[in-house]
């Protein structure tokens, strides 16, 4: 397939799974911060939605205070900020007439669907919060409807794989920013101060990687910090875990590697990624510092964004 | 102006026979039903991304192009004869285009004039003694036509550069079939589904000698920024060959090549949407980034074929277009089955006074305008834009032609106020591969919505119609 399209189609997924996790942070930010002052101790969480974004420092160019009115906006419907879910959904939508023959017309329609839908919101704002909760409600839905019908429609062929790579590839380096900014609250007991204020923190990173539910079913515990640690690092039956989102990526680098009859540097670093994964405890990454190991994993992950595109996409 | 030609209706009260059967269901249909159909349309256009772009309009940059419901009919008789005039006429196009950049027996036998040709804009010395594949320049034509009445059909311009619209004879056909399968099976409609499978295989006869057994053909778009973007992603997906931009293809050794994931790939035949001045800035424009640098040296050395070939402007310029009639008995000894609109050539003194006396009558053209820009309506243009016109037309005559402002058919349409006649044009489309000439049965019918309007082009307030061939 033509390079062009495999990078549009491997954006275009990006796109959609950024919207969807910017969705899901505002989400959760708006739950914890509902809650009286008591229960989430002083931290500002409109800072953290901010920086696990990725886009604090853009912020504050423009704005003074991380406030509810502020980030929301920033987050949502920002022309200027490049990463907000109007971009994502305005690049996901140009993308996708790029590469319309590539598209099965069930993908298409959803994109262009929420595209014509969200052109309202954008002209008019969200002025309630009801409004703003079917906002992002819709935003989600969008990315899994986007998701399932890849899923049962798109040919098993090189143009699926490069799509799903774009997925996994954003959907890691979205669970690894939550981690980076939140690691702070999973350290182990004796070494972290939050004391129970952290609950709600921690409830809120679950609902951010939608594993609330999923937590219980794994553990059958109470939340504890080290286990929600595992369960967003090494767990592989949790979709969104950086091990699984490991496992598909080697399996569709593995895939396009036999299509073509080529492996290359992507799939050689990509498995080195999911080995390290695979070989690693909760107490070893602990005792080598987990903000270090996330970091590292953030840019591992770049990198391999990085290597895809020179041989792939351009 | 002459009373404009009714397809529908026969004066005195009359319905011409192939639109019996669509007013009988029209009086069963209450007008609710029909609203909510178009309606309805309107949706699934809008959802499909049915649309096209209006340069210089920042508000609303992607439209839709305004459908009518109301289906447009002709008889198989009707089709048959028109069908030979287009296959005639096309014929003949492509056999001035290869005189014109080889022997130049019509300019010999001065028919036309050379200087028309050779101090034309559109006429590319480039091609000069090129040989192409198989002698197709025009592999894909859009052959303007009208109705002045039951006879004839007239011929009002030759698309012979990229003409577009085909996408919505195809998709009007999908929607219609949707929306009123009750009306479609109370007639015989000639289906024009197998368009995309002639199109490719029209493109696949004309590819290079040096092309491998499968020729690769890839369609190429100047982008999504392009106005008729949708028809070249929706005609690639049909023809299930890749959309490329100029930046995906290189040229190497003279040959043509695409970017892939596995590294570059051979193309052998490139129908391209982009026009001739952006095709490869080494040669034409360089500032153009719509291009593929060296594909005119690939060209010459013939192993890449574009359909259309380079350099077909000048058999659909206006100015050339009078001439027509005398080009189709040149090359063909025979008559012209489709009439010509009558033309005054502003070049020539004599028709000039004509035009400058009778101004406020007649249709006034540039030369090298299209879709319905820089055009003087003269019976609807007020005085001051009549005199401004005949200033321009005094500085720079040979810019201009003018033609007697037709009636053009009438089809029924709805508005506001009910269905109501409105005027209409058509445009089919001919495919010439090495062995063969096809026209699918059809074409897009664009309808003036406006009342009294005569301007069809979509980009100012046309919209259009499917067109229904009666298979008798």
């Amino acid at each position: 397939m033509l390079s062009r399209t495999a990078e549009n189609l491997y954006w275009l997924a990006r796109y959609v799974e950024r919207a969807e996790y910017l969705a899901r942070t505002i989400d959760a930010t708006l739950r914890v911060t509902a809650l009286p002052a008591a229960y989430i101790g002083k931290t500002n969480e409109w800072d953290s939605a901010l920086l696990t974004a990725g886009v604090a420092a853009s912020f504050y160019q423009q704005y003074e205070e991380a406030n509810e009115h502020n980030v929301v906006d920033y987050l949502s419907f920002s022309a200027d900020n490049p990463s907000s879910i109007r971009n994502c959904i305005e690049a996901a939508r140009l993308n996708s007439r790029s590469v319309r023959t590539a598209l099965t017309s069930e993908m298409w329609d959803t994109i262009n669907s929420a595209w014509i839908e969200l052109q309202e919101v954008w002209s008019r704002g969200t002025s309630t919060r009801e409004d703003l909760a079917k906002f992002l409600r819709f935003v989600q839905e969008t990315s899994l409807r986007f998701d399932g019908s890849a899923y049962r429609t798109m040919l098993r062929n090189d143009a699926y794989w490069f799509s799903r790579m774009g997925l996994h590839l954003e959907r890691a380096d979205n669970t690894a920013r939550i981690l980076d900014v939140k690691y702070h609250v999973l350290l182990p007991e004796e070494e972290h101060v939050g004391g129970p204020l952290d609950f709600y923190q921690w409830t809120s990173i679950l609902r951010s990687v939608s594993a609330l539910t999923a937590y219980h079913w794994v553990y059958r515990e109470t939340l504890k910090p080290w286990l929600i640690a595992d369960l967003l690092i090494l767990n592989d039956t949790l979709p969104r875990s950086l091990a699984s989102c490991y496992g598909n990526l080697v399996r569709n680098l593995d895939q396009i590697g036999v299509a073509y009859g080529r492996q290359g540097p992507a799939q050689r670093h990509a498995r080195g990624i999911r080995n390290r994964l695979e070989h690693s405890n909760m107490n070893d990454i602990f005792q080598h510092g987990v903000h270090e190991f996330i970091q590292e994993f953030i840019s591992d992950n770049s990198r391999l964004g990085e290597i895809i595109t020179k041989q792939y996409l351009i | 102006m002459a009373v404009a030609f009714d397809e529908m209706n026969i004066p005195g009260g009359d319905l011409r026979p192939a639109y019996q059967e669509l007013a009988r269901w029209l009086k069963e249909t209450p007008p609710e039903a029909l609203e909510y159909r178009r309606q309805e349309a309107e949706l699934l256009f809008r959802r499909i991304g049915i649309t096209f772009a209006v340069y210089g309009d920042s508000e609303s940059t992607e439209r839709l192009i305004p459908f009518d419901v109301i289906p447009r009919i002709m008889s198989g008789k009707e089709w048959s004869l028109l069908e030979k005039g287009l296959k005639q006429r096309v014929r003949a196009l492509n056999m001035f285009l290869r005189d014109i950049y080889h022997g130049r027996d019509i300019l010999r036998a001065e028919i036309v004039p050379a200087d028309l040709i050779f101090q034309n804009p559109v006429f590319r010395p480039e091609m000069n003694g090129q040989q192409v594949p198989h002698d197709v320049y025009v592999h894909i034509a859009g052959i303007d036509i009208i109705r002045v009445d039951a006879e004839d059909f007239i011929v009002l311009e030759d698309n012979a550069r990229t003409p577009s619209g085909v996408s919505y004879m195809l998709e009007n056909r999908e929607i219609m079939m949707r929306l009123f399968p009750d009306l479609f099976a109370r007639h015989r409609v000639a289906p024009v589904e197998r368009y995309p499978d002639e199109l490719l295989s029209a493109l696949r006869s004309v590819a290079p000698q040096s092309a491998s057994g499968e020729p690769t053909v890839a369609l190429l778009t100047p982008g999504v920024y392009n106005s008729a973007y949708y028809e070249h992603s929706f005609l690639a997906d049909k023809l299930g060959i890749e959309l490329v931009e100029g930046r995906d293809l290189i040229v190497k050794n003279n040959e043509v090549f695409m970017r892939t994931t596995e590294g570059v790939k051979r193309v052998d035949v490139i129908y391209r949407r982009v026009d001739d001045d952006y095709l490869d800035p080494l040669t034409f424009r360089p500032d153009s980034a719509l291009g593929v640098p060296g594909l005119m040296s690939a060209y010459a050395a013939g192993n890449i074929t574009l359909a259309n070939a380079v350099g077909t402007g000048i058999a659909d310029d206006k100015a050339i277009y009078s001439y027509m009639p005398e080009i189709v008995k040149f090359y063909l000894g025979e008559e012209p089955i489709l009439k010509n609109v009558q033309t005054w050539r502003c070049r020539e003194p004599k028709d000039l006074a004509y035009v400058l006396d009778n101004l406020n009558e007649l249709v006034v053209k540039e030369v090298h305008g299209s879709g319905g820009y820089g055009m003087l309506i003269g019976p609807a243009a007020t005085k001051a834009t009549i005199e401004a016109f005949r200033e321009k037309l005094k500085r720079e005559p040979e810019g201009f032609i003018a033609q007697p402002t037709l009636a053009l058919s009438t089809c029924p349409t709805c508005t506001a106020s009910g269905l109501a006649p409105r005027h209409v044009d058509l445009r089919p489309f001919v495919l010439t591969g090495s062995k063969s000439t096809t026209i699918v049965p059809g074409g897009l019918t664009r309808v003036a919505l406006k009342e009294g309007s005569l301007v069809v082009n979509s980009s100012q307030g046309g919209g259009t119609k499917d067109t229904w061939i009666l298979d008798e």
